[in-house]
């Protein structure tokens, strides 16, 4: 067991562990803390494949920025009437059988095809930063997307504001 | 070393476990959460095959992936708030107004 | 599998022993800023300070300490008890993780990660969530009122300190942190001298995001209470105050690193002012001789002894100093010491003058703060990003000398940013319908 199966077994417990506590807690608060603590097992996840810019993107975007959000949100929206409902739907059987049935059927393929998804072949390592092929990647193959996604939050801005703005 | 189809697993677990939070959760915030959950393990699949063929493609469209979810959820957010607001519940089959 | 771990363990020795240090010095570090924050107050209002525990109040922070732990442990009635413990915990751990990155010292560093400076932001954002949590778990008005504020402000100024640091990457070329106090020692010249725009947001984006005055409202005592602090008591409210000075001395490490040459003393690359190498050992010796000077002097006679303790201990330091000075330029335990001296030197006078700004102006109030953040610094921080890169464009490309291009674009971003403040200024007046002031 070397330690690069150490760090992936334990932040892909700590990431299912998470996810699974996230969607069976009553508190929306304590689903959020345990969704912090999802993201940041992904993000220690991209760390161990070498994805250093975006192990620092997800903590900053998305623990720091998307997770704040949503627990705003929780703390205006009056959550004590809706602890004491029924926290899952009528359908719920139907939808476990429906979503593992899911699951079962890609790990099977997956299964089927791991002959393909072996290591990685070995590259030469090289000599640019992550963060500098990043970047030099994003603004030069991939302008078109990076300016279509800063109108896209630009719109989710204005759209946000209008939308939580009290009607005066 | 670990081989792709480990990352692909865990991708697939976090899927699944999402999908179970959409389809069976009420409350619609946990539901946006889910939702999330479901992101992460998008991510997790395009960086694991971004490292597998050795570009850095996978991971731009990982952050991208991270643009547009956060973009989502802001919107999604203020949707609740502005709902909330109106109906004074956040439980995801009592937002039947368009029934009579 | 032990074997593994074990090879891990001897291989990344020093750097462990260097986060046990700083894990163990911190918090003595943060009660001693406490400490000087006391002092420094009292100095500018005219008295003396804590001058009882230990002589001239050296001992006050270990008193604190100990009152606190012999605190009662109160948890409010129905407080969600799970995230009640866990909030201060988050805001501690955050302001201690990020201190994995900042270089000490040529070798005195945890990790030199390469996207460092990244990791440091990444991490410091997630202490919002300590304020945020420890304010609603409390289930008390006022301080979910005050997390709420507090956190608006941060996740506000952290848009314009996360740019003012893009500025001075922009100069470096490089997230590493140990390279970023390289590139400083290449270039000959503090960044603060060729960013000092940027400085300055990072300056008033830092009082802002360790919810410091003038920006302190959340957690102003004539205002909140004590804002999300207030149900806590005894140690735990030791965790939150200890993450809160944490942060302070972060952020300073990272102005020092970024902006004011790191761990280097002044004018590193000039041989003939190689007499500075000896300046931090003078500077000791001159504090041992007041401790000395002091001792007699003492009312009481404990007090004496312990002056003259803390005199001999300074004098030892001193000693370390002067020898590690002695030693020749190319052994590393030199640039070691001396540049933990250095380094230390340069955060102490950062958050000094934090302290100075804190005693001086009055509190914004916090829809001013928001306009503040929102309507002239987040614009001017990106003012100020795309005029760096424009002169760095005009020197590397079209070269243009630095300087040139440098003095332009400050001048041009200094002209926005006054523009900016007349636009705001016009706003808000009462001349022109607006009720603010």
């Amino acid at each position: 067991m070397s330690l690069d199966q150490i760090f992936f077994y334990f932040f892909g417990g700590i990431a299912i562990l998470g996810a699974v506590l996230t969607v069976t807690r009553r508190n929306p608060v304590h689903s959020a803390v345990f969704l912090i603590t999802a993201l940041l097992a992904t993000a220690g996840i991209f760390l161990l494949q070498r994805a250093e810019f975006l192990f620092a993107a997800q903590i900053i975007l998305y623990v720091g920025g998307i997770m704040v959000l949503f627990i705003f949100v929780i703390m205006l929206v009056d959550i004590d009437v809706a602890l004491r409902r029924v926290q899952f739907t009528r359908q719920r059987w139907v939808a476990l059988l429906l979503a593992l049935v899911l699951g079962a059927q890609v790990a099977l393929a997956l299964w089927m095809g791991r002959a393909g998804f072996r290591l990685p072949p070995a590259r030469p390592a090289s000599t640019e930063g992550n963060t500098e092929l990043i970047g030099r990647v994003l603004f030069q193959s991939y302008m078109l997307p990076f300016e279509i996604a800063s109108i896209l939050l630009l719109v989710a801005l204005v759209g946000a504001v209008m939308m939580a703005k009290r009607k005066t | 070393m670990i081989p792709t189809s480990h990352y692909l697993f865990l991708s697939l677990m976090m899927l699944t476990v999402g999908i179970i939070g959409v389809l069976t959760r009420r409350n619609v915030i946990i539901i946006l959460m889910s939702i999330e959950l479901i992101l992460n393990a998008v991510n997790i699949n395009l960086v694991a095959f971004s490292r597998h063929f050795g570009t850095v493609d996978g991971q731009i469209f990982a952050l991208f992936v991270i643009t547009a979810a956060a973009a989502e959820a802001a919107v999604g957010l203020g949707i609740i708030i502005a709902f909330f607001r109106n109906r004074e519940t956040v439980l995801a089959d009592e937002m039947d107004l368009l029934k009579w | 599998m032990i074997q593994d771990l074990i090879q891990f363990m001897l291989r990344h020795l020093w750097p462990l022993v260097f986060g046990v240090v700083i894990v163990a010095v911190l918090p003595l570090l943060a009660g001693y800023v406490v400490l000087m924050e006391r002092k420094v107050m009292a100095d500018m209002q005219a008295r003396l300070g804590p001058m009882r525990v230990g002589p001239h109040g050296l001992l006050q922070p270990i008193a604190d300490a100990v009152k606190l732990l012999m605190k009662e442990d109160i948890t409010p009635d129905k407080a969600d008890r799970w995230i009640f413990w866990l909030a201060p915990l988050i805001s501690v751990t955050a302001a201690m993780a990020a201190y994995a990155a900042v270089p000490f010292g040529p070798v005195f560093q945890v990790a030199d990660l390469n996207v460092g400076l990244l990791f440091i932001t990444a991490v410091m954002s997630m202490g919002i969530f300590g304020i945020i949590l420890g304010g609603w778990s409390s289930n008390s008005h006022y301080s979910l009122l005050g997390a709420l504020r507090s956190s608006a402000q941060v996740i506000s100024y952290e848009t314009a300190v996360g740019f003012a640091i893009v500025s001075g990457l922009l100069l470096a070329g490089t997230l590493s942190m140990q390279k970023i106090v390289q590139a400083q020692a290449e270039q000959q010249v503090w960044f603060i001298f060729l960013a000092p725009v940027g400085f300055f947001l990072y300056l008033v984006g830092s009082i802002a995001e360790t919810n410091r005055a003038p920006f302190d409202l959340p957690e102003a005592e004539s205002e909140l209470v004590a804002g999300y602090m207030t149900e806590y008591s005894g140690f735990r409210w030791a965790i939150y105050f200890l993450g809160e000075y944490a942060a302070m001395i972060m952020v300073s490490s990272i102005a020092v690193t970024l902006f004011l040459g790191g761990w280097m003393r002044p004018f590193p690359n000039v041989s003939w002012l190689g007499f500075l190498d000896f300046l931090p050992a003078v500077v000791t010796l001159g504090v041992a001789g007041y401790c000395f000077w002091r001792a007699p002097r003492q009312p009481v006679q404990i007090q004496k002894v312990v002056m003259a303790l803390f005199g001999a201990g300074v004098l030892l330091v001193a000693g370390v100093l002067g020898w590690a000075a002695s030693l020749p330029e190319t052994m590393t335990e030199r640039g070691g010491i001396l540049g933990a001296f250095w380094f230390l030197l340069k955060v102490f006078s950062y958050i000094y003058g934090f302290m100075w700004v804190r005693f001086t102006f009055p509190r914004f109030r916090f829809d001013q703060l928001m306009r503040l953040g929102w309507h002239i610094l987040i614009p001017l921080s990106i003012v100020n990003v795309v005029g760096i890169g424009t002169a760095l464009v005009l020197a590397k490309q079209m070269h243009w000398p630095r300087w040139s291009a440098i003095s332009l674009t400050t001048a041009v971003t200094l002209l926005i940013a006054a523009w900016l403040v007349h636009l705001e200024l016009e706003r808000t007046s009462p001349a022109s319908g607006g009720a603010e002031a």
